[in-house]
């Protein structure tokens, strides 16, 4: 026990802590187009583990043909789009169950990164390329470190903005309409297959973002960099939640600050991440730790209604 | 001038060629004057409510045409047909968008039937609008705007969505026991702002109702339907003096069979 915690070194674990932070930053946005899908358009989108690879897979070779990071990093956004919109076109077109369509994109974004990539991994050096984000920018000067994390925030600031204009307008409105009550929804005029289609999109359009600027971070994109995509994303929209969720809600701009929730609960994913790893935990047992941690919180509302319902029960008799 | 509604010889069976096949609507045809607010009753099975989502679109029928003020919409999908329809369903949480607020639903029924864009989805004077409209309601609620729906009463939920679907007048209002799931109480209050509804804006109505009683009071017209058809259709005069026992007699005379329902004959 004692030789356990001497071998433990903090000094290592707050130097990892930036290089988590800034992960959690980038997986952040993958986790709003999750919350996207899963709580505002309430349609489990298993698209998402391709679609990060998809993304990233697209921006590497974009950069490694020589187009500029920034361009090709929004490119990826749009590679994400089409994933996404094939997904809602499986299950509104051809009436495929939304899980089962997402499962069905996923698996074959897995041959067509193949196809992009023309092998499993490829490499892009920040040394070579001007890269948007780099793992090298945090660990090399505070300046660069300092530059990068404000860019970062700005960035996500700015995408916060965007997002939570643009769920204030007619459309905006009729996703959350369609997501709710998709009934309802229809009998004000809104075509739900057309918002299904377009909110799949947009969300992973921002799968595709978040995985084009992961491959540029870690400096590679590899075909298997999705799995599980989805259960991470999951967990940071369920920690911001969980932590933030009272918060946020009492809040002006409520959504705004759900999404800003969201995103931190992706960094805290990662920190948490960062500090079972220092404590040893053996790596590759992290997956089954996180969907264990997913499922616990996803079925907690769902056991204490019970447990009010039994509750209530005991009471009337 | 156009009919508000021909419905001409409609056919529905569902789950067809199954042991569960089930004869809906059996050359159901009515025709509605402009203004017309048809009671609907009939036992369980009879159709009522089929013939209202029928009209509204939620799946195809196999036959006939549905025609509203002159334009056929039996080929619409539900969301295009919703230019020309008010719908109020019978569980309150069916009409609104709970986790949205009061003055957001509003404003998505405000826009049915209209492109949606990129523009703002409820603007300043449009919320000066629905408060006004609320105000009518006299519940209180044109101050709780931006309450979430989720957390208004059954009561509350319906008469909102009654508003909502009378916020661009709709060429037919169709009620689908709208009152049925509420206490007496606020079941005779939702009917009374039903009325106040329909009169104000002069709206072509269509509500069904287990309530005998309430299908004579209301409304200038009366149906009786039976296994996917019109067997009585009764107006004016004749209606108003209608009692529930004409009408139970009516139903055994017409249809054969005893009218049983415990919830019609309680009511």
């Amino acid at each position: 026990m004692v030789q356990y915690f001497s071998s433990l070194d903090p000094s290592t674990l707050i130097k990892a802590f930036p290089g988590s932070i800034a992960q959690g930053m980038v997986w952040g946005v993958l986790a709003l187009g999750v919350y996207i899908t899963f709580r505002i358009l309430d349609f489990a989108d298993l698209t998402v583990d391709g679609s990060i690879a998809f993304g990233a897979a697209v921006c590497v070779m974009l950069i490694r043909a020589g187009i500029t990071p920034v361009v090709a990093t929004l490119i990826s956004f749009m590679a994400g789009m089409v994933a996404g919109i094939i997904t809602g076109l499986l299950t509104t077109l051809l009436g495929i169950p939304g899980i089962l369509a997402s499962i069905l994109t996923q698996i074959s974004l897995y041959s067509v990164n193949l196809h992009v990539m023309g092998q499993s991994n490829r490499p892009v050096s920040v040394d070579n390329y001007p890269l948007v984000v780099s793992l090298r920018y945090i660990t090399g000067s505070t300046a660069t470190s300092v530059l990068f994390f404000a860019g970062m925030i700005v960035f996500l600031i700015l995408l916060i903005c965007i997002l939570y204009n643009f769920f204030g307008t007619e459309i905006g409105a009729a996703i959350r309409a369609t997501g709710c009550n998709p009934n309802m929804a229809r009998a004000q005029g809104i075509n739900t297959g057309y918002i299904k289609v377009l909110t799949l999109g947009i969300a992973n359009g921002l799968v595709g973002l978040s995985g084009a600027l992961y491959s540029q971070f870690s400096g590679a994109a590899d075909v298997n960099m999705g799995r599980g995509a989805i259960v991470i994303g999951l967990a940071a929209v369920i920690i911001g939640e969980v932590i933030f969720g009272k918060f946020a809600s009492k809040r002006k701009a409520a959504f705004a600050w759900t999404m800003a929730a969201v995103i931190c609960g992706s960094v805290i994913y990662y920190m948490v991440y960062q500090l079972v790893l220092w404590l040893k935990f053996p790596s590759e047992d992290m997956k089954l730790l996180t969907a264990v941690v997913v499922a616990a919180f996803l079925a907690i509302p769902y056991l204490k209604e019970k447990s009010s319902v039994k509750k209530g029960v005991a009471k009337h008799e | 001038m156009n009919k508000a509604l021909e419905l001409k010889s409609i056919h529905k069976v569902f789950n067809k060629g199954t042991v569960n096949e089930k004869v809906a609507l059996n050359g159901l045809s009515i025709e509605l004057d402009p203004g017309d607010f048809v009671t609907i009753i009939g036992g369980n099975g009879a159709g009522k409510s089929t013939m209202l989502n029928a009209i509204a679109g939620v799946w195809p029928v196999d036959s006939g045409n549905i025609i509203v003020n002159g334009e056929d919409i039996t080929m619409l999908p539900e969301h295009k047909r919703a230019v020309y329809l008010g719908r109020v369903f019978q569980d309150p949480m069916t009409g609104t968008a709970a986790t949205m607020d009061i003055e957001e639903n509003m404003a998505l029924a405000y826009r049915r039937g209209r492109k949606r864009t990129l523009k703002r989805g409820l603007t300043k004077e449009e919320r000066d609008l629905f408060r006004e409209k609320l105000s009518t309601l006299d519940l209180g609620l044109e101050d709780r705007m931006t309450t979430k729906v989720g957390l208004l009463s059954g009561g509350q939920r319906q008469a909102v969505t009654l508003l909502m679907a009378s916020l661009k007048k709709p060429e037919l209002l169709l009620l689908d026991e709208h009152t049925a799931a509420l206490d007496p109480k606020t079941a005779a209050k939702v009917l009374e702002i039903s009325d106040q509804i329909i009169n104000e804006y002069h709206l072509t109505a269509m509500m069904v109702t287990h309530n005998m009683k309430d299908a004579i009071v209301h409304g200038n017209r009366l149906i009786m339907m039976n296994e996917g058809r019109i067997i009585y259709d009764v107006r004016g005069e004749e209606k108003k003096n209608l009692h529930v026992k004409d009408l139970l007699a009516k139903f055994e005379e017409v249809s054969g069979t005893e009218f049983a329902n415990d919830r019609m004959m309680l009511s």
